[in-house]
């Protein structure tokens, strides 16, 4: 019943890191202007406005869209803003794709974006909510048990959280926008300060400034567009409480439906062959192996040979490559972080990857997660039609 | 274009301060009791869609332990809007259009006991040119009033009459947070709260939530042949548009955003029974009817409206459920529902709802 979609346009803004001179606006204005440009068209040619971004307090500004109305050439049409947690970015394309696929518009641009630098994110995660109990953990001391228990569960090797860091930042130094652009070090990185005990300072993401946009239109326009689209051939969201007696912490039951979904809709049974890339959300390096057992690559508490036979590495020449962009580990602008990983999938298939384009990638897998891993929306984009 | 229809609405009380009982706690009473009306479980349920504001509660996330009274087990598709959930409605709405759900529980809510809430909408504005100054939502709702005096399209006795109108419709609504009889003398009577706004014409603070269950055609007719619903409003409708966001480029006498969505939601295509207007301040009242188009035929805020009980984040919600419940029971065939968000209502969302 639904309409086909694709991307026909993907903007970023340069390098995402700390961007304190520029205004907002002026940040995603940036993004949504070489989208324009990449789709080959104008804001005239824009039916709707959809975008997203995490908690409104990691900038101290409440309902951005209606100070962005005018930075995003909305004014007279549809705006619509998506806040999901960290899954945010993904939602907000999904619910994009939803606007064409509905059959109601023909064209709409979609925007993500955070600018950390106005505020400090852990602390604006650690505040409590009137009548629960006070965490005061930020994001990283609410994982790292979680991942202590991974490592319990798979016996894996200690440094392939450290190898995943180290693989991810080798990636971010062939993609122009990502913040983190140093040579990482192994033994360094195995030496870096333990911060939230087994999480080290070097396994985790930076603070980042930035934003993403992406055109996404009908198949009529897409066919007309000047360069190539990335069909969306599926997508899907999935949410589960933060808490309950038996949930599975370590492997969400959520991540595990909504991939679940995705490959059903794309007609995948085996995503490790048949998935050429893809761009995960991995904040904390140990989330590589997790997610590689969620999302069905691996059996359960087999992921970390993924990563340690360098299967997911480009550099490598690995049979699946992860994060070829540095992923989040090298760039994490919060609320635009899981768009970052769709909009890379789909230049993948759109082979406009540049330097960390994976070679003939035909079917590619975005995935954005959020809240204690409870939020997920991934979607799967194809070079050819579906 | 599929037949998508409002089969249940429920509402808690407004009242201005619901004291030990948490927002979630309103939700559950509310998302129950929609469901339940029409014999659904969350099970029935295919998508859920909310909104919320962080800044009520004052911690990042005030929807997530939303899902968590919920009990997503097993998880579901949800998402959720920082907006009025009106517009959590609408992309519902467009899931369903794409094929996506049959059946969807909407929900909001906002205790704003919580927080300082004349100040709360001064973090939504321009954070470098306006923010800085601090000014306060009924400031800029009196701006706009005194624009509206200024072009001589309406006087201060007009204001006055919206007051009294929501107050005497009110007593009809067991939920509302203020009714009675007053005049508009009693109203002009009253002293200046920031000029030419007296504290009648400002909306109260409220606590509360509201949700909604929408299904598409044929899960309507099936629960009435089934018996367990007795009729459903069917959106005809809907569009939401917005404006620009600095005061000084648009017009603040009139609300082109609503001109424009009631245009797409086809507001103009049949004869308006009801209509329930998401107007803060009085004079907004006027404003949104002019942009409407609306003529004395049209019976406004049957409910109250804003001015009897203001849930933020709900309260476009609300609007919907208020003009669906009366279609349902059949006290009307064709209505408006109009939602709104920003300063000197910069973005507008209108629905036409059908028998």
């Amino acid at each position: 019943m639904a309409k086909l979609a694709a991307v026909t346009g993907v903007g970023m803004t340069s390098r995402f890191r700390a961007r304190v001179k520029e205004s907002i606006a002026g940040l995603v204005r940036e993004a949504a202007l070489n989208a324009l440009q990449d789709a080959g068209c104008t804001w005239a040619d824009i039916d709707a406005v959809i975008i997203g971004k995490a908690p409104d307090m990691f900038e101290g500004h409440l309902m951005p869209e209606l100070y962005l109305a005018d930075a995003l050439g909305a004014v007279g049409k549809p705006m619509l803003r998506v806040h999901t947690a960290g899954s945010v970015g993904g939602s907000t394309a999904i619910v994009a794709a939803s606007h064409v696929q509905s059959g109601q518009f023909n064209r709409v641009l979609t925007v993500a974006y955070e600018k950390q630098s106005e505020s400090n994110a852990m602390w604006a995660l650690s505040s409590k909510q009137p009548f629960s109990p006070h965490f005061n953990a930020g994001a990283g001391g609410f994982f790292a048990p979680i991942i202590r228990e991974y490592m319990r569960r798979s016996g894996a090797p200690l440094d392939v959280g450290c190898h995943v860091a180290v693989k991810d930042r080798k990636h971010a130094l062939l993609n122009p926008h990502a913040h983190l652009q140093e040579e990482p070090n192994l033994e360094a990185y195995m030496q870096s300060p333990m911060l939230w005990d087994p999480i080290r300072f070097s396994e985790v993401c930076p603070s980042s400034d930035g934003a993403v946009a992406m055109v996404i239109s009908n198949e009529e326009l897409a066919k007309k567009s000047p360069n190539k689209p990335a069909w969306i051939a599926a997508t899907s969201m999935r949410s589960e409480p933060t808490m309950y007696a038996w949930r599975e912490e370590v492997n969400p039951e959520a991540g595990r439906l909504c991939a679940q979904d995705v490959y059903k809709q794309a007609g995948i049974t085996n995503p490790l062959k048949e998935i050429d890339c893809a761009e995960i959300y991995v904040p904390f390096s140990w989330y590589e192996p997790m997610w590689l057992e969620n999302l069905g690559f691996a059996e359960e508490g087999q992921g970390w040979k993924l990563t340690m036979d360098g299967t997911t590495s480009n550099i490598d020449g690995g049979a699946c490559p992860w994060n070829m962009s540095g992923g989040v580990l090298s760039s994490n602008p919060i609320g635009a972080s899981g768009m970052i990983r769709f909009a890379e999938a789909a230049l993948q298939v759109r082979g406009m990857a540049d330097k960390r384009q994976v070679e003939g990638a035909k079917t590619a897998l975005g995935h954005a997660y959020g809240g204690g891993a409870q939020f997920f929306s991934m979607w799967i984009v194809k070079a050819e039609k579906p | 274009m599929r037949d998508i229809a409002i089969i249940s609405y429920a509402q808690t009380p407004q009242v201005r301060d619901a004291g030990a009982q948490n927002d979630i706690e309103m939700v559950m009473d509310v998302a129950h009791q929609a469901m339940g009306d029409v014999g659904f479980t969350i099970d029935d349920i295919d998508f859920i869609c909310s909104g919320s504001c962080d800044y009520l509660g004052g911690a990042a996330f005030a929807f997530v332990n939303a899902v968590d009274g919920l009990g997503l087990v097993p998880p579901k598709k949800e998402s959720h809007v920082e907006m009025d959930a009106a517009f959590a409605l609408y992309e519902a709405w467009l899931k369903m259009q794409a094929g996506e759900c049959d059946t969807a529980l909407i929900y909001g809510f906002g205790k704003s006991s919580h927080s300082e809430m004349r100040f709360i909408p001064t973090l939504q504005l321009d954070p470098y040119y306006y923010t800085p100054l601090w000014p306060d939502s009924i400031s800029l709702a009196a701006l706009q009033a005194r624009a509206v005096l200024d072009s001589g399209k309406y006087t201060e006795a007009d204001f006055a009459q919206v007051v009294a109108n929501s107050r005497k419709n009110a007593k009809n609504n067991p939920n509302a947070q203020l009714e009675g009889d007053v005049s508009v003398a009693d109203v002009l009577a009253e002293e200046m709260l920031v000029a030419p706004l007296r504290r009648s014409d400002c909306c109260p603070i409220s606590d509360g939530a509201s949700a909604v269950v929408m299904v598409t055609r044929e899960v309507a007719e099936k629960l009435i042949a089934e018996g367990k619903i007795t009729g459903a409003a069917y959106i005809s409708g809907i569009d939401h548009r917005i404006d620009a966001h600095g005061l000084g480029v648009r017009d603040l006498t009139t609300s082109e955003s609503t001109r424009i969505a009631a245009e797409k939601a086809g507001v103009h295509k049949g004869k308006v029974d009801i209509a329930e207007l998401y107007a803060p301040f009085s004079h907004q009242e006027l404003i949104v009817r002019d942009a409407l188009g609306l003529t004395k035929d049209t019976q406004i805020n049957l409910s109250g409206g804003t001015l009897a009980g203001h849930v933020f984040m709900a309260h476009g919600l609300d609007r919907l459920g208020e003009v669906a419940k009366r279609i349902i029971a059949g006290e009307a065939s064709r209505g408006v529902a109009h939602a709104s968000s920003g300063p000197c209502l910069q973005q507008n969302l209108v629905a036409v709802l059908e028998a």
